[in-house]
This record gives C-alpha cells, sequence and structure tokens, in this order.
C-alpha cells in the first residue's frame, strides 16, 4: 500500500503547516506564525536548540498538542479536531524520544503487533505483520523478549519496527539516535536508507543529519528557518572539532 | 527499597528466577486463579482448627507439588509474617476471656490466644496455595487470565502496566538516589534528609506522571482507542479437569468439616 501511494502521481505535500502558533504558560511563545511542509520522499532534518519547540512541532502535526492557531493539512485533508487526527496517527509513524514511554507490552511481539490491531486487523495478520516488520528490520527472533530487558540500540529497533508495522506513509524521529553506541547508531541510519518513507527527523548528531537529511529547517526564536546546505556543512565541522 | 520487596518484584517471566517447571504449571491459569480463590474464601470463612490445620497441609502440599524454591519462599512468607506479628502479639491481651498468663499486670486471655492462632492457620494456608498455585505464573499470564476470566480491564490494564514500568520507575529511584549520593548525601534525621527525601518522593510521582503522559500519548500514535487485544488462546486439558476432579471434593469436604 505503501508503495503505490509513494510511487502515484500525486505532488501535493504529505504534510504542510501554514502560520502554526504554540504557546506553553511557562515557557512562552515557542511556535510563532511558522509555515512548513513535507513532501514525498524527503527526509528534513529538524534542528534547534534544547527547548526550541522541536518535539512540539511534531507533537502538533499528530495533533498530541492543540495548536493555538494556524492551519495543519495532512495527507489531502485539514485536520482541526481530535478525531480527524486519528487517521493521521495511523499514517504517519511517530518514533518517540525515550524507546520507554513507546514499549508498554511485555513482550516485543505484542508491542509490535499493537498497531496493527488497532488499525483493525485479525490477530493472525496483526502477527504476521509483526513477525515480518522484525524479520525486515534484522530483528527476527526478538519475538518473546522481555521489552524492558532490551539494550538500547535492540529497543531502538524495535521501537521503529512498531512503528513500521503500521505501514505508515511518514515518519516523525524525534532524536533516534539519542544514546546510541556508533554501531547501532550506524545500523539505524542504514536500516532508515532504505525506508521508502518521507521523513521529519529531529536530531543534534550532524554526522547522523548529514547522512540520512535531503533538506535542513532549523527553530530559532520561535521561526522556523532554512539552512542552506553549505551552512550545514560547516555546522557539521564546527560540532565535530569541538568533540 | 527493602531486599524482600525488591526480590518479590523480579519474579515475573523473563527475570533470572530459578523456577523449574513442575506438574501445576501445566495446569490452566484461569483454573489456577479460580480454585485459589475458592480455597482462599473456604479457609478463611472456616472456625475450626481441624479445617484449618488440613489447609495449612495442603498448602504446603501444593508448595510441594510446585516445587517453589525453599528459600525464597520462606522469605516471603516471613515477610507476611512480619505484618501479623503484631497483631498476633496483641490479640490475646486485648480480647477478653479467662487468663492464660500476666505480663506487667495485663492479661493474656486463652480465647485470644486461639483467635491469634487460628488467624496465623488461615493465613499461612492461604498464602502457601497462592504462591503455589499464581505465584509460579508469570505476572503477564496473571494479567492474561484475568481478562479471560472478565476481569474489569481497568484492573488488568492496571496490573500489565505495573510489570512494565514497577522496574523503569524503580531504575528511576536508584538513578535520583545515585545522584544525591555522589553529592554527598547521607541518610541523617534531621530537617535537611527528610526534606530532600521528601524532594525525591515527590520528583519520582512527577516523572512517572510525565512517564504516564508520553506513554499515552504514544499509544494514542499508534491508533490505541481504549481496547487491549490478548494474544493467548487459552483451553482446559486434561491435567485441568483431573485437578478439578480432586479439588472440588475436597474443597466441599473442608466446607463439610466445618459443621461436624
Amino acid at each position: 500500500m505503501v508503495e503505490s501511494e509513494l510511487s502515484g502521481k500525486s505532488t501535493a505535500p504529505l504534510i504542510q503547516v501554514r502560520g502554526l502558533s504554540y504557546r506553553y504558560p511557562r515557557r512562552g511563545l515557542v511556535l510563532d506564525d511558522v509555515d512548513f511542509q513535507l513532501n514525498l520522499s524527503e527526509r528534513v532534518a529538524l534542528t534547534g536548540a534544547n527547548g526550541a519547540g522541536k518535539t512540539t512541532l511534531l507533537h502538533l502535526l499528530v495533533g498530541l498538542k492543540k495548536a493555538k492557531s494556524g492551519d495543519i493539512f495532512a495527507f489531502g485533508e485539514s485536520r482541526k479536531e481530535e478525531r480527524s487526527f486519528v487517521d493521521v496517527r495511523a499514517r504517519a509513524g511517530f518514533l518517540f524520544q525515550d524507546p520507554d514511554d513507546q514499549l508498554f507490552c511485555p513482550t516485543v511481539l505484542e508491542d509490535v503487533a499493537f498497531g496493527p490491531l488497532n488499525l483493525g486487523k485479525s490477530r493472525e495478520e496483526a502477527l504476521k505483520i509483526a513477525t515480518n516488520t522484525l524479520a525486515s528490520l534484522g530483528m527476527a527472533g526478538f519475538e518473546e523478549r522481555i521489552t524492558h530487558q532490551l539494550s538500547g540500540g535492540e529497543k531502538r529497533m524495535i521501537t521503529l519496527a512498531s512503528v513500521l508495522a503500521m505501514e505508515p506513509e511518514v515518519l516523525l524521529l524525534d532524536e533516534p539516535s539519542n544514546a546510541l553506541d556508533s554501531k547501532a547508531r550506524q545500523h539505524l541510519i542504514d536500516t532508515l536508507k532504505t525506508l521508502p518513507q518521507a521523513m521529519i527527523i529531529i536530531s543534534h548528531d550532524s554526522d547522523f543529519l548529514a547522512q540520512l537529511a535531503t533538506r535542513e529547517v532549523r527553530l530559532e526564536g520561535a521561526k522556523l528557518n532554512l539552512v542552506e546546505k553549505r551552512k550545514l556543512d560547516t555546522v557539521g565541522l564546527v560540532e565535530k572539532s569541538n568533540q | 527499597m527493602p531486599q524482600f520487596l525488591e526480590h518479590s518484584g523480579t519474579s515475573w517471566k523473563g527475570q533470572k528466577v530459578k523456577h523449574d517447571l513442575s506438574v501445576i504449571d501445566k495446569l490452566d491459569p484461569r483454573l489456577r486463579v479460580i480454585m485459589v480463590t475458592l480455597f482462599a474464601f473456604v479457609t478463611v470463612l472456616s472456625e475450626s482448627f481441624w479445617v484449618l490445620s488440613l489447609g495449612v497441609l495442603v498448602g504446603l502440599l501444593l508448595a510441594l507439588l510446585a516445587q517453589l524454591n525453599v528459600k525464597r519462599t520462606l522469605r516471603r512468607v516471613i515477610a507476611m509474617d512480619m505484618f501479623m506479628i503484631f497483631l498476633v502479639i496483641m490479640l490475646p491481651f486485648t480480647t477478653p476471656g479467662e487468663a492464660l498468663f500476666t505480663v506487667a499486670g495485663l492479661s493474656a486471655s486463652i480465647e485470644g490466644f486461639l483467635h491469634a492462632l487460628m488467624i496465623l492457620l488461615k493465613a499461612h494456608a492461604v498464602v502457601l496455595s497462592l504462591l503455589a498455585l499464581v505465584g509460579t505464573l508469570s505476572a503477564t499470564t496473571l494479567g492474561h487470565a484475568l481478562a479471560h476470566l472478565r476481569v474489569p480491564d481497568k484492573l488488568v490494564h492496571l496490573l500489565l502496566f505495573t510489570v512494565r514500568y514497577l522496574d523503569v520507575i524503580g531504575q528511576e529511584y536508584k538513578r535520583m538516589r545515585r545522584a544525591m549520593q555522589a553529592r554527598a548525601f547521607v541518610l541523617r534525621t534531621d530537617m535537611h534528609t527528610w526534606r530532600s527525601i521528601g524532594y525525591l518522593i515527590g520528583m519520582l510521582l512527577v516523572h512517572s506522571l510525565e512517564r504516564s503522559e508520553r506513554i499515552m500519548d504514544a499509544m494514542k500514535c499508534r491508533g490505541y482507542k481504549g481496547q487491549f487485544y490478548l494474544f493467548d488462546d487459552m483451553a482446559l486439558g486434561t491435567h485441568d479437569y483431573r485437578f478439578m476432579a480432586l479439588f472440588l471434593p475436597f474443597l466441599c469436604g473442608l466446607i463439610g468439616l466445618n459443621f461436624l
């Protein structure tokens, strides 16, 4: 299903945001009149300082938070109330910052099958999807493992599997390479590179982004700015020389 | 966290708890839950020493059949005894009746003593059978068995989420506790200690609350609409019928003995 959608001729953006604003009671304005759009098979890097509102933006896109003002169009429809976002969440897979927030079932298989079951798949189908997704990520054999006993890298791959099992058209990744060692991190990069979905990636890891992202936008002072490709490279160099 | 609590928290499947499969493990989880509940009711409502002694014996027998680890079982039984010890000590002195002996002007009554003994027997019979029949289930299986038995969803979810996140919250507690120790914090009996421990517990609650909100968000993102799906089919086998054929007449016998 994903393949056919992606190879379709439509050139309309998958997700489009116009004049989006969000304010926290104490932190103040974190998003001020933000415009953004995600096109087919793009991998957009979303960067910015800690607390700049990157996660907030992703949460707004899937309706976990309610915007103060602005319009969100996702998959060709305007999304306003909770009910219309249910469909967005099924089609835009959200990978959370902390894998422990996402893996709530005791066993890996149950967790990966949770999404498909919610989409109305039968038990057999859901199990099949779950096993196949795990296998496609090279995580076959983890089905009966206990989620909270996995290593950080394994947890990350399982959360990715649990999101991909829903066959999303878009992936929203919130600091996916956080706390991964270099091997697990490279494995994640290689896996993400093979995926056809359009992505928004929040990360502070410039090398990670350099390998994946097709363009970069930066949240600064509650505004979203496009980062030039050349600038991106120098930022990467500066950060590397600091390490 | 006290040692025995930490230990009992790790009995679910996957943790390194040495438990060999036994006859009991062949029984259907639902059957085990129902039988132990019936047994507990019969025991607790009985008033005859014969019945209660028999109950303790059967509890022991079940524990033997389940091949419970002696050391761990003993530790758990003692943990329960610690809860009851004050009750057992106080009862003879607070129940009016014929004096058995006196301590510092207070007389202990025979009635109170017998009453305390009865409570002890009841508690041990129930705890031993629980440890044997239900304690050998993994917490997840127990949750699923309860769900199959039509226990309200909310309660089952509460149990399953506790299983999943007890460890995470425990880790969070240890992390903060270590961070405190790393800044030379030592437990004393002063205001500073009380306040710091208060902060620690408060912070743990805040973190847990925030985490629960993030979990809810993550579940919503995967299309959660308030329903869980169970994977395991549970079916009664010949073992289960055999066990029922033995256990149900025994329970009826116990009830009957009360009226002799």
